[in-house]
């Protein structure tokens, strides 16, 4: 308990496990390879690398697009407008519900049973309402993510200190000003945090929407390709979706560091 | 400046009753010191001119005028804790109240009014000595340098009234010390009145001009919330020699009234 890894060797320790599931993976491959010539289940390294060399940098001959830069730019963008949709709605509704004692009363209830409907059931009644085009995959991102924003962000606000509240009133400010000068710069860390830990919801709403109903992004490519089950193919974009969810997790968790250095003094990590 | 005075003040939640019967008038610019048992209604009566909770019964009168039943810039107030705003610095903290009364809608100041309000929040930094730590933020500062910064705050919007609930309790004795010459220098300069809620006795003594003890006066055994505190003591404190006792209410026990108790029983 009381050894802690310095840097280098915090990130050697972190890479360990990597290092090991290729291990295993690289044996598992030439293992199949040599017992079968054919296999599709596990291809080596090299290719995948061929594979996604090709979708990364050759243009497709049908649609004269690059596969793989066209596919992510059209589900980041779904993702990324259903998040930010997702956290105007969180903010403004979490910080109503968690100030104003008759927003609270009102709305309590109706976020907390809306926010125990499983998205994907209302998936066809998205499609049906909103077509099969980008709004009903955003829809669907913004109603998984948006109740638990909401009652996430209330909770952090009930959880202020009554006595700041009060103290604020007592230097002269209004409901309003409450709002936007104490409480919410008090929330955005935790914002940011709920938000971290809504982007793999998000993501997963993302693929299951493409995978029904799309014609490009990254979810349709994986399941397009699982008819000719290649792996050489669906393994890579994995990885990379992977890569894109770690690395925006990475980054919101610099931004609240980075913005809101107050909120985390005092705490080792 | 400002008189406050109590006409017959009842606060009941449900059942219990808290304070009953109690009666006060505070001259502008006293120093009121407050003690009493813990559970005696102290914090409740300073909720009370805070406008924090309104009384169940009878009226509180700020000049003359009901009080309004909200908190609002003539009464300042500095809490035990959790009185300073962890997300500004020490100047900030200060700056936010004029920031509140200068700019109704996006509570920012720009320009010369910034400027000016920088200059005066700078003065009442100065004054509780917190200077040199104008740009920290409160979780690089002590308990006392917490609590200075609370003071300043509070007296920023120069309220009529300042509130301090046990405002140096969580402080050491030298600190302490420091804060108590801080305050009293406060309120002479300003003349506001000063109602101060405390356990420490001695503190009471020597920063009131006045000091009233709550306490029960009749307490029923079978029923704790039956009964609310009062005022038992009342003493003025501004002359020297003997301290002249302005009210007495000796309490009594249960054994002492017993038909009370059974006039109680249906």
């Amino acid at each position: 308990m009381n050894i802690a890894p310095r840097r280098g060797g915090r990130l050697l320790l972190a890479l360990i496990p990597f290092v090991l599931i290729a291990f295993v993976y690289v044996v598992g491959s030439a293992e199949r390879r040599a017992a079968n010539p054919d296999d599709k289940l596990l291809p080596p390294v090299s290719e995948m690398v061929e594979s996604i060399g090709r979708l990364a940098f050759e243009e497709d001959r049908r649609s004269g697009e690059i596969v793989l830069w066209a596919d992510t730019a059209a589900s980041m963008q779904r993702l990324l407008m259903g998040l930010a949709i997702a956290t105007l709605i969180g903010l403004a509704f979490g910080l109503a519900l968690g100030l104003i004692p008759v927003a609270g009363a009102g709305l309590g209830t109706i976020v907390a049973v809306l926010s125990m409907i499983p998205p994907m059931a209302i998936l066809p009644i998205l499609f049906i309402v909103f077509g099969l085009g980008e709004l009903s995959k955003v829809v669907l991102i913004v109603f998984g993510i948006a109740p638990f924003l909401i009652r996430d962000l209330a909770l952090s606000v009930d959880s202020l200190p009554r006595e700041q509240l009060i103290k604020a009133q007592s230097l002269g400010a209004s409901t309003w000003q409450i709002a936007i000068r104490v409480v919410l710069p008090q929330i955005m860390p935790r914002l940011i945090e709920a938000l971290r830990l809504s982007l793999g919801p998000a993501f997963l709403f993302l693929i299951s929407a493409e995978a029904i109903a799309a014609d490009l992004g990254l979810g349709y490519r994986i399941f397009l390709v699982r008819r000719y089950l290649s792996m050489d193919v669906i393994l890579p974009y994995v990885a990379w979706i992977t890569l894109l969810a770690y690395l925006m997790d990475f980054a919101l968790a610099w931004l609240a560091r980075r913005g809101f250095a107050w909120a985390y003094a005092g705490r080792s990590r | 400046m400002s008189a406050i005075s109590l006409r017959d003040v009842w606060v009941e939640y449900g059942e219990q009753i808290v304070l009953e019967r109690v009666n006060l008038q505070i001259a502008a610019g006293t120093f009121l010191s407050v003690v009493g048992p813990s559970g005696a209604g102290k914090s409740t009566f300073l909720r009370l001119i805070l406008g924090q909770e309104g009384p169940s019964r009878g009226a509180i009168l700020i000049d003359g005028k009901p009080l309004p039943d909200e908190p609002g810039p003539d009464r300042g107030v500095v809490f035990q804790r959790y009185s300073v705003f962890p997300h500004l610095t020490v100047l900030g903290n200060v700056l936010i109240a004029f920031e509140f009364a200068g700019s109704p809608l996006l509570s920012r100041l720009t320009g010369a009014a910034r400027r000016a309000a920088i200059a005066e929040s700078e003065k009442l930094i100065e004054e509780v000595g917190l200077t040199q730590h104008r740009d920290k933020y409160p979780s690089a500062l002590s308990g006392g340098m917490q609590q200075r910064l609370a003071i300043a705050q509070a007296v920023a919007r120069k309220p009529r009234a300042l509130l301090l609930d046990e405002p140096f309790g969580a402080l050491d004795p030298g600190t302490r010390a420091q804060m108590h010459q801080l305050i009293r220098a406060l309120w002479r300069d300003c003349g506001m009145t000063v109602i101060m809620v405390t356990h420490d006795l001695k503190e009471a003594f020597n920063l009131g001009t006045r000091l009233i003890a709550f306490d029960k006066l009749r307490r029923d055994p079978q029923a704790p919330g039956r009964f609310g505190a009062t005022v038992t003591y009342d003493l003025d404190l501004t002359r020297d020699g003997p301290v002249p006792v302005l009210g007495f209410l000796k309490p009594l026990t249960a054994q002492q009234e017993p038909n009370h108790l059974q006039g109680e029983l249906p």
